[in-house]
């Protein structure tokens, strides 16, 4: 799986977080309105806090499903119940569930550390949910959604295009 | 020749129908099959939306019941196999003899398959079941040679069914203790090898170390493949040497046998993988299928692509080809 290039890495260097914040939230709490059997299938996990770092990006993501809190920051805190890291496609790829989590753990391609249990319930439950990036988004975009979907889908498209998804 | 697939959720189960399964099996979202892993299995409403979808597309499903009944909870595990024959599986697999005699009683009907934790490997052992319970299928452990499956195949009163492709298990399966040995629980009583509850991954350096139940049980260097965290794919010192003492991180890969397979009599070829995300099962399922369909000179090639999403990323023929003893 590609990382992003190091010159989109440099771009958002300067981004400021509350930015990166907002818009992660965004996205955040449409997949999580949308898909409430999320929580069902993480069950006492949902109380867990996740901490998500793309290595290609200069930030990362804490998320407390339960609270329905996401949270960005420059490096992921100690106090976590467990973290994943791996380049940024990747993540979104299996939060689409368009790869499979084992096969990136069996490549190194991601990085798990933590409670296990949460990281499987969560992994399994996000598999399940069949999120769909560009749905989810233009659901939360009000009368841009048509807008959003078809933004998304092309970018999505040109990173499939480029084999850097799965 | 049946193919058979595994789905842990509803997503990865219509894929597999989607992808040219003619039977998928799943389990119950407990500890009544022997893949008990959080967020992993299905609810009765599921299975039940999951049944229609397979038949609406001429699929079977078949209902792992797989673990061995705790003693003074039996009626957990009644209770799934009443469930499974309300909603209309095509079968259940089955491991405990006790779970067999209920199931032959209340519903006699019901088609029973022998699951692979059973470990029912010569004729006795099947025939009994067969005698004793109608069982209609057993699943072969893997660790049978391709002559000893033809010769099983031809002297059993039942169907058989062996896996072709993935997690690679050559333990006595239903009786291994390793699990237990470091955690507590087992797939056999249980239905979890290796806990992920027991299973952490520390960092030493560049190196990732994973433990199990407190033992480090390997130590993967940058960009070496990984393997999933159990202590048979464990690499520990003895005798001066340090190595895989039981078994590599390594996957199985039949397919080279199809034909093989085919002329022992087999009726069934399984994949395993309940625990993998549906783009495995998807990927897996579809590719296989087509090398089913292919000629045999084509399929290498086919399923090469494979073993980028295998565990350790390489794969193995396992006893089929026994060339050990």
């Amino acid at each position: 799986m590609k990382q992003l290039p190091s010159l989109a890495s440099l771009a958002l260097a300067p981004a400021p977080l509350p930015l990166i914040a907002a818009a992660a939230r965004f996205a955040f709490n449409g997949v999580m309105r949308r898909h409430p059997e999320l929580a069902d299938r993480l069950g006492d996990h949902r109380a867990k806090t996740f901490g998500f770092d793309p290595v290609d990006l200069p930030f990362a993501f804490v998320i407390r499903p339960e609270a329905g809190a996401i949270e960005a920051v420059r490096r992921l805190p100690a106090a976590l119940d467990a973290a994943a890291s791996g380049p940024f496609f990747a993540l979104l790829a299996l939060l689409e569930g368009r790869v499979d989590g084992d096969a990136l753990f069996f490549s190194r391609e991601i990085e798990v550390s933590g409670d296990m249990e949460a990281i499987l319930a969560l992994r399994n439950a996000l598999d399940d949910c069949g999120i769909d990036l560009p749905t989810e988004l233009a659901a939360s975009s009000g009368p841009l959604g048509p807008l959003m979907k078809a933004a998304c889908e092309r970018v999505r498209a040109r990173v499939l295009e480029r084999g850097a998804w799965n | 020749m049946e193919l058979i697939c595994p789905a842990g959720n509803s997503a990865a189960f219509r894929e597999a129908v989607d992808a040219g399964a003619d039977a998928v099996y799943c389990g119950f979202r407990n500890e009544t099959n022997a893949r008990n892993f959080p967020g992993l299995n299905f609810t009765r409403d599921e299975f039940e939306a999951a049944v229609a979808y397979a038949r609406s597309r001429g699929v079977m499903t078949f209902v792992a019941i797989n673990t061995f009944m705790r003693a003074g909870a039996e009626a957990l595990w009644f209770q799934a196999v009443d469930d499974a024959v309300a909603v209309g599986a095509d079968a259940v697999i089955l491991a405990d003899m006790g779970l067999m005699a209920y199931t032959a009683d209340r519903h006699p009907e019901q088609r029973i398959h022998v699951s692979v934790q059973a470990a029912a490997s010569n004729p006795e052992a099947v025939g009994f079941l067969a005698d004793a319970f109608q069982a209609k299928r057993v699943v072969l452990p893997r660790v049978l040679s391709l002559p000893e499956v033809a010769k099983l195949t031809a002297s059993v009163p039942v169907e058989t069914e062996v896996f072709v492709f993935g997690g690679m298990c050559v333990m006595a399966e239903g009786r291994c203790s390793l699990s237990s040995y470091a955690t507590g629980l087992s797939p056999n009583m249980n239905g979890v090898c290796s806990p992920a509850s027991h299973v952490r991954y520390a960092k030493d350096g560049a190196a990732m170390v994973s433990e199990l139940g407190g033992f480090a049980i390997d130590r993967f260097e940058p960009g070496e493949p990984a393997g999933y965290p159990t202590l048979c794919k464990g690499r520990f010192r003895a005798g001066g040497e340090q190595g895989h003492l039981f078994e590599d991180p390594i996957s199985l890969d039949a397919l080279d046998h199809l034909d093989a397979l085919r002329e022992a009599g087999v009726s069934a070829l399984k994949i395993e993988g309940r625990q993998r995300g549906k783009a495995y099962v998807a990927e897996v399922v579809s590719t296989i299928r087509r090398a089913l369909d292919a000629p045999p000179s084509a399929r290498r090639a086919i399923v090469a692509r494979l073993r980028s999403v295998s565990e350790g990323q390489r794969t193995t023929s396992g006893a089929y080809e026994k060339r050990w003893r």
